[in-house]
């Protein structure tokens, strides 16, 4: 049977894509950061996965406004990173796993979450940094991909709640699939920042931590706030975090913390890392 | 026909994305979603004001596109997604952006991000397990 072995979350902004192509991790303003990551890439060096579910969102590259799918899934072959209009390179087209992306999508509609699902499927900066956050020093990506888009750029958006109720379906239709794969999940976007208005550049250190910690113990915490009270703390981009809540309802209501990581500012944002483990069944 | 009101339109200086926004900044955003094609993007650096019209911007649209007026192209309809495609021909990122929002400098706008984030690893030594470095 397929298994969960655990989540990882992290933040997805371009700023990260374009230090890692410029080869600036190594810098001052950058290295705390990334030598953070250090323990996650051994962490997935160890327990090997075969699959990463990306849960992230597009921002404007594979869905325009035309179409706003509020919960949307590839089941495709193979999945194509594209230009974004920003002049970051292009990463290399990622594997994905047809047959069980189309069981994850059958599974979740039968546990009323009405899944879009795309059989082709541009990923953006949001699906490619984490995935080069992790395996950028390996000469191809180590695992299949699956990207699970929510939609936080276009309001009316999906709630915390209902992120983490998608969470808690996504790990029955992983467990339900009868192949014996590894499988990670990737919760990204966050945590604190704003790109928009007057407004723009608030980081609240103190929510983001304990978002970090409620995340692992007490994950209902968060499914309490409305998507009003969570741009007002974590401002209008930061409500991204309520993706990370995909990750954890997937995973046991007791976890292994492997790795807390958290930094501030990179570019607009506070970047929180965390490796949760499943506890072995 | 009327816009429905929501409690985040109270939240000072935030124009949250929203079915009404999205409605307004149709033609803006679609215009800057064509930006992740290069041939669009050299045909609309030949002629901003051509390109502008092509998509069928509001003649107030248009300006503030041509003038770089990224809080006019806020309350115009502008995602700031789809905005940071447009920055880019002012030669601005989302750093410069956030500055230009508030009429600061970009080194102003860092020092506010900076400030915001003072002391943090002590916070992180008070929660406790967080990695140091
Ligand atoms: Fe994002």
């Amino acid at each position: 049977m397929a298994r969960i072995v655990g989540g990882v979350t992290t933040s997805h902004i371009p700023a990260i894509s374009n230090a890692m192509a410029k080869g600036l991790e190594q810098e001052p303003y950058w290295k705390r950061f990334f030598d953070g990551y250090e323990p996650v890439k051994e962490w997935l060096a160890k327990v090997d996965p075969d699959i990463a579910i990306v849960v992230y969102n597009d921002h404007g590259l594979n869905f325009f406004l035309n179409q706003v799918p509020t919960f949307a899934i590839g089941c495709a072959d193979h999945y194509e990173n594209a230009d974004e209009g920003w002049g970051i390179p292009t990463l290399a087209s990622f594997e994905g796993d047809a047959p069980f992306s189309w069981h994850l999508a059958e599974s979740l509609i039968n546990q009323d979450f009405d899944m879009t699902t795309c059989q082709e499927m541009l990923v953006d900066h949001g699906f490619v940094t984490p995935m080069a956050l992790m395996w950028r020093h390996l000469p191809n990506w180590p695992v299949k991909a699956i990207p699970l888009a929510v939609n936080t750029v276009q309001h009316p958006l999906t709630s915390a709640r209902r992120c983490y109720q998608l969470g808690k379906a996504l790990g029955k239709a992983i467990e339900s699939y009868p192949e014996d794969l590894k499988v990670v999940i990737f919760g990204t976007g966050g945590l604190s920042h704003q790109l928009q208005g007057e407004r723009a550049g608030i980081i609240d250190v103190d929510f983001d931590l304990e978002c970090m910690e409620h995340i692992i113990h007490d994950p209902e915490w968060m499914t309490r706030f409305s998507n009003t009270e969570l741009m007002e703390k974590a401002g209008t981009e930061g409500i991204e975090v309520i993706m990370w809540l995909v990750m954890r309802g997937a995973l046991a209501p007791k976890v292994n913390v492997v790795h807390k990581h958290y930094h501030a500012p990179i570019s607009n944002t506070g970047a929180g890392v965390l490796v949760l483990e499943n506890p072995a069944s | 026909m009327v816009w429905q009101p929501h409690d985040y339109e109270n939240i000072p200086g935030t124009y949250v994305f929203d079915g009404q926004r999205s409605h307004a900044g149709y033609a803006l955003n679609r215009m800057a979603f064509s930006f992740n094609s290069a041939a669009n993007r050299e045909e609309f650096a030949r002629d901003m004001d051509a390109y502008c019209r092509k998509y069928g911007l509001s003649d107030e649209q248009r300006e503030a596109v041509l003038g770089g007026d990224f809080l006019k192209l806020l309350h115009l309809g502008g995602n700031v997604y789809y905005l940071a495609k447009i920055a880019v021909f002012h030669g601005m990122n989302v750093q410069d952006a956030g500055a230009a929002f508030q009429g600061i400098t970009t080194p102003e706008f860092q020092a506010i991000l900076d400030r915001n984030a003072t002391g943090f690893t002590d916070k992180l030594q008070q929660k406790g397990g967080y990695w140091h470095g």
